[in-house]
């Protein structure tokens, strides 16, 4: 269990492009960080490298003391701009799949797909689905196991209202329960945040 | 385990979803054996001592058909980015992908492979020895097809790429398994070919998803 994710002096590059360099940033159980700052400023780059995916220039991503693969392999939950969901399978499948990949049980799944109001959708095939539709079912993946920290991309974009309210309030029911969010975000997250703006 | 069941399942259900992927690899394998008469003439005697060792290329051949969407599907819709975020060593994952690929593509083309010997003119005794070797075969085909389908991950027109970097691989089974079933064709020893082509599939299962892994991790960062 994560109880609190540091970044020491983090400096990212990106295709031969220094991103952002003396990056800061403490957060504690039940906070959350909504990264701002122009498009190409690095925020999903840094989420990637929080989750251990692309390496970092100079500094440190630390778990409170966990062991960075520890934490990685199963306490981080990453929802980007891709939803990693295979347009050929039924939505219930992927569903299923990727809650037992992270841990989950088929009855969290199935509690996850109601909270998301995909239970109706679980039969039809994942390329049937609206953008708002395909989001909720990367988004269920955060409830179907439970995990510390969530690393989010953007992860309200295609969401409609009432649904952003809605995950809004799942946002603060996983940080009630002692979770960690960083999310990247253009607009406001409906949940109480420390903005980090990434400079270059 | 069950999460690699899971995932096995997943990956075959993948490989046989919309197109039908093995059954397309399978008709391509049809097709090589069909044309191969129609080059080396249509008589009988030439034809039938040729025909296990063309059956066996045809298979290497038919067995890159399915390599190419093994990692870039998983890569460009970032399943692989999850696949990594997991207590089961990237290399577990990379060996159950390819574990999967041969499941769905190897093990129908394996049981082509014989029918199609035997369609050329090969002899009938030869159908299980030429099973066994597509078998096997099929799992190198498979492991090392899987390094060349991820360091071709990210590349433009990756699949051409893939054959490319895994033709030259392909050589030693086509060799030993080749050698093992004309060798018994002719009633000599033919034990040693199959156990250096099973030795070499083995070789492949055991290191193959070590290169593949460290291949995807490359990709992403």
């Amino acid at each position: 269990m994560i109880t609190q994710l540091s970044l020491g002096g983090l400096a990212l590059r990106r295709g031969g492009r220094l991103l952002f360099s003396h990056l800061d940033l403490t957060l504690g159980a039940g906070e959350a960080a909504a990264l701002t700052g122009p498009n190409g400023a690095g925020k999903t780059s840094l989420l990637r490298a929080v989750a251990g995916l692309v390496g970092i220039e100079a500094g440190t991503i630390g778990f409170g003391g966990l062991d960075p693969a520890a934490a990685r392999a199963e306490a981080i939950h990453l929802v980007g701009h891709q939803d990693a969901l295979k347009p050929g399978r039924a939505a219930g499948e992927e569903l299923a799949f990727w809650s037992a990949w992270c841990g989950g049980t088929a009855a969290s799944a199935q509690a996850a797909a109601e909270r998301l109001g995909l239970s109706r959708l679980l039969s039809l095939e994942v390329r049937r689905l609206s953008a708002g539709q395909r989001r909720r079912l990367a988004l269920a993946r955060l409830l179907a196991a439970p995990r510390a920290l969530w690393l989010l991309d953007e992860p309200m974009s295609p969401l409609d209202a009432a649904w952003r309210q809605a995950f809004g309030a799942m946002m603060a029911e996983h940080l009630a329960a002692g979770g960690l969010i960083l999310a990247a975000a253009h607009d406001p997250l409906p949940i109480p945040a420390r903005d980090v703006e990434i400079r270059g | 385990m069950s999460r690699l069941y899971r995932l096995v399942a997943r990956e075959t259900a993948l490989a046989w979803g919309r197109g039908g992927g093995p059954l397309v690899a399978v008709g391509f394998y049809a097709g090589t054996a069909t044309l191969l008469p129609l080059a080396i003439g249509p008589e009988a005697s030439r034809l039938a001592a040729v025909a296990p060792g063309a059956a066996w290329v045809a298979l290497a051949l038919a067995s890159l058909l399915c390599l190419d969407r093994l990692f870039e599907r998983d890569y460009e819709d970032g399943a692989l980015d999850l696949l990594l975020l997991s207590p089961t060593p990237l290399e577990l994952t990379c060996a159950v992908k390819c574990l999967g690929q041969w499941l769905a593509a190897g093990a129908p083309l394996a049981l082509a492979a014989p029918v199609a010997a035997i369609a050329l003119g090969g002899e009938l005794r030869l159908a299980p020895l030429i099973l066994a070797c597509a078998l096997i075969g099929g799992l190198a085909f498979a492991f090392v097809g899987g390094i060349g389908a991820a360091l071709s991950l990210g590349a433009r027109r990756g699949g051409l790429l893939t054959a490319v970097i895994v033709l030259p691989l392909f050589v030693p089974p086509v060799i030993f398994g080749g050698g093992a079933i004309d060798a018994f064709a002719g009633g000599l020893p033919w034990t040693g070919g199959f156990a250096l082509l099973a030795a070499y599939a083995a070789a492949a299962v055991a290191l193959g998803p070590v290169a593949m892994a460290a291949a995807c991790r490359n990709a992403l960062s």
